[in-house]
């Protein structure tokens, strides 16, 4: 079945609501990015390396990333000359299929990994400082209390003053437990006490915040190794996710993040938060295409209910609907 | 590879051209190629970068040529002074109001870090220059935030003004100047919620607390990891508000900062200050021409050495600077250097401050923390005044010796003396690279 097809069919089977969502929460993204190819093919009219060169900088201005645009713009330099492109016009939905194909991997479950009926999940947020990994469990949280799951968070973060306080609040607001201890107190012993306590209340998920921590320190990137280590301990197949929370408006940078947070502690998702506030979604192609690693959630706006999945057709949908919903007719009477 | 430096992606291309006596057109463009990608790699909004590669271009194919430089001396000369200039020329100081007291507003996104500046900038002024400051608390958005600023000023033993978050922020800031105007504190210091510059009616809140305390300074705090919106940020904040200065935090992660580039050049205010660290003391006042140096590869000497100022004892680091250059350092200067390098700061910092220290092997990813530094102290305070005096002596069974006092193992001892002959031959080719200095006038390390 063709690309764009494939793509409106999986659409359909998804609420309006959560559609509306990723097109709300990318409005701006749409309108400064997807504005300016759409400016560029009106001023160019013919496909040329002038052309090429202007993409390249509306990429990189969406952080796309220098290699991942380098890449790309050589694969859509390829495809124009292979299938004769010559029409600005035309080319629109080639960059449209090319960055999609980025996004949308067939093959990976962007999921939450939730246990079965009865066993305890264990969900460890890590990141670097101000990116939002309190909110983010304050938000998941309830959405998994929504759910109907039974959801104790863990006061991981002893280090930043407040922390502690901003994660009691939203046990509250949600109505969830928060197992905490004082600041101060190693963030190890915090998470065995949160997985016992969540063990004994019979908790479906478990939640652990984490202080934030720049990526390039060693002894503190060796603790979260340990606060991992604590958990595995007691529960062998624990941590069933570790997502890492980064922020949609960070350049370049979030690559060294994920690589490093990937190496020291195994991470198996990540949480783009603050999308809405960027007119640069670019980073998650950057991610997409330079690392091994899902995107599993989106912060799409402040209210509780914008952390949203990731669902990347609905991504491409959010960032370039008229195009799909044009070519998916097309391919549709052909 | 992916997350080299900006110094290192341009060393480069410079070093390709250091030896040619004559620049070609196309040397230039080529190497301003580098340039651009290392920029844009290191967030520098594409449009500055547009700008900067076009004026340095202009000028190293121009005229300017002079007598005493080789042309690939020039155009790297060129470059760093362009960066310079566009980090803003020299460092600026926070404002003080006429009529006490100094009201500064802290604004910016979610995330930026305001409320950890808020409390760093009032310890940096009550340190620095003897101010009492009132932090205040308008934050009323963020659960606990103002739970985080009340409790950094008891960390730091500093007044924090609050009237819980069922208030308006345009009050609080406006009650909280009013007290530090009767309790005579020359600093208001007022934390506001961090808010998208999209955010229209938080914007206005901005506009409305601005109008009430009439800020002397108005600081936009900037992640130093911001990418290509930066620009966006920086640009809206200045129109909405007019700020008066920026501060940049988190420079103490692997980050290239370009966003500092970016964030000065679209709104022509001065970065203030650079947050350094997680603790409270670790706000510095940010010098543009360091930071260009610093970028360019020539390391942040100028930073270093006052930093060593304040810190270390003058005679003793004359007389260590005497052992550096004839070589003959002892475990007991290095005792006595570690403990005061632990006064300065953590190592890793000062090393890369350090002028070529991100070019030397293993350099790069030193890392050294605290407990570390107490287990070295602790191997050698196990060694005799013999060893320690002449570490050559050193063999199996002293080893073991020391290892078993020390509560350390063996590897650990071997590694350390290791690690000490690599620093003593370190030093010696900074010492070296110093005295070069001094012939050679400002003359760049990988040149």
């Amino acid at each position: 079945m063709s690309f764009f097809k494939k793509m409106k069919e999986k659409l359909s089977t998804q609420t309006d609501s959560v559609t509306d969502k990723f097109k709300d929460g990318l409005s701006k993204t749409r309108s400064s990015f997807v504005g300016a190819v759409n400016e560029l093919v009106k001023d160019y009219r013919i496909v040329d390396e002038d052309f090429f060169e202007e993409l390249e900088e509306i990429l990189i201005s969406a952080d796309v990333g220098v290699n991942t645009v380098m890449e790309l713009v050589d694969d859509l330099r390829e495809e124009a000359k292979r299938r004769n492109i010559k029409d600005a016009e035309n080319i629109r939905p080639l960059i449209t299929e090319k960055l999609s194909e980025l996004l949308v991997k067939s093959d990976e479950d962007t999921r939450l990994n939730l246990q079965p009926e009865g066993e305890l999940t264990v969900v460890l947020f890590v990141g670097v400082n101000g990116v939002g990994k309190t909110t983010t469990i304050g938000k998941m949280a309830h959405q998994l209390q929504q759910e109907g799951k039974k959801v104790v968070l863990a006061a991981g973060d002893t280090f930043r003053a407040g922390a502690i306080e901003q994660l009691e609040a939203w046990g509250a607001r949600v109505g969830v437990d928060v197992v905490k201890q004082q600041a101060g107190t190693d963030p190890a012993a915090v998470m065995y006490d949160a997985v016992q306590s969540a063990k004994s209340k019979k908790a479906d998920v478990l939640l652990c915040d984490t202080a934030g921590r720049l990526q390039n320190k060693v002894n503190l990137m060796n603790e979260l190794e340990k606060v991992k280590r604590v958990i595995t301990r007691e529960i062998p197949d624990a941590p069933h996710e570790v997502l890492l929370v980064l922020d949609a408006t960070t350049g370049q940078n979030a690559m060294s993040q994920a690589k490093t947070f990937g190496e020291a502690t195994k991470v198996t998702g990540i949480v783009l938060t603050k999308l809405d506030g960027t007119a640069k979604g670019g980073i998650v192609m950057a991610i997409r295409n330079e690392l091994d690693l899902p995107v599993k959630y989106v912060g799409l706006g402040e209210g509780v209910d914008d952390l949203q999945e990731f669902i990347p057709e609905q991504y491409v949908n959010g960032l370039f609907s008229d195009v799909v919903d044009q070519k998916a007719e097309e391919e549709q009477r052909s | 590879m992916a997350f080299e430096g900006l110094a290192e992606r341009l060393q480069g291309p410079m070093k390709k051209i250091k030896g040619k006596g004559k620049v070609s057109e196309d040397d230039v463009k080529e190497m301003m190629r580098e340039v651009r990608l290392a920029l844009l790699e290191a967030d520098v909004n594409f449009k500055v970068v547009k700008q900067f590669v076009k004026d340095v271009r202009e000028r190293a194919v121009g005229q300017e040529v002079m007598d005493s430089l080789t042309p690939g001396q020039q155009v790297i000369k060129v470059v760093n002074e362009e960066l310079t200039q566009l980090m803003g020329g020299e460092q600026s100081k926070i404002a003080t109001a006429q009529k006490p007291p100094t009201v500064v507003m802290m604004v910016g996104l979610q995330g930026a870090g305001k409320t950890t500046t808020t409390g760093k900038l009032a310890l940096h002024l009550r340190k620095q220059h003897n101010r009492k400051p009132l932090m205040a608390a308008a934050d009323v958005y963020r659960p606990a935030a103002i739970n985080q600023l009340e409790t950094l000023g008891k960390q730091l033993d500093m007044p924090v003004f609050s009237m819980g978050d069922q208030v308006s922020p345009v009050d609080i800031a406006k009650k909280s100047v009013e007290q530090a105007k009767e309790e005579h504190q020359d600093y208001v210091l007022i934390d506001t919620a961090g808010r998208l510059q999209v955010d229209e009616d938080l914007m206005t809140e901005l506009d409305e607390i601005k109008a009430a305390v009439q800020p002397d300074e108005i600081l936009l705090v900037v992640d130093a990891m911001t990418g290509q919106d930066a620009v966006n940020v920086a640009e809206t904040f200045h129109e909405r508000l007019g700020i008066t200065g920026v501060v940049m935090t988190k420079l103490d992660g692997d980050t290239r900062g370009g966003a500092a580039i970016s964030v000065k050049s679209v709104t022509g205010q001065p970065i203030k200050f650079a947050g350094t660290g997680e603790k409270t003391d670790a706000l510095e006042p940010f010098h543009p021409e360091r930071m260009a140096s610093r970028i360019l590869g020539m390391g942040d000497v100028l930073s270093l050495i006052e930093k060593a100022q304040t810190n270390v004892d003058e005679e003793r680091a004359k007389e260590l600077e005497r052992k550096m250059k004839t070589n003959d350092l002892t475990f007991d200067d290095f005792l006595e250097q570690l403990s005061q390098v632990k006064d300065m700061g953590p190592i890793d910092e000062l090393m890369q401050m350090m002028p070529g220290a991100n070019k030397m092997k293993g350099m790069k990813n030193l890392q050294v923390d605290d407990k570390q530094i107490a287990h070295i102290e602790a191997i050698v305070r196990s060694m005799t005044k013999e060893e320690r005096d002449h570490p050559s002596i050193m063999n199996a069974s002293r080893k073991r010796r020391i290892a078993k006092g020390s509560g350390r193992n063996i590897q650990e001892v071997n590694r350390l003396l290791k690690q000490f002959e690599d620093m003593k031959k370190m030093m010696k080719q900074m010492s070296g690279m110093q005295k070069g200095k001094k012939k050679g006038g400002m003359k760049m390390p990988f040149m």
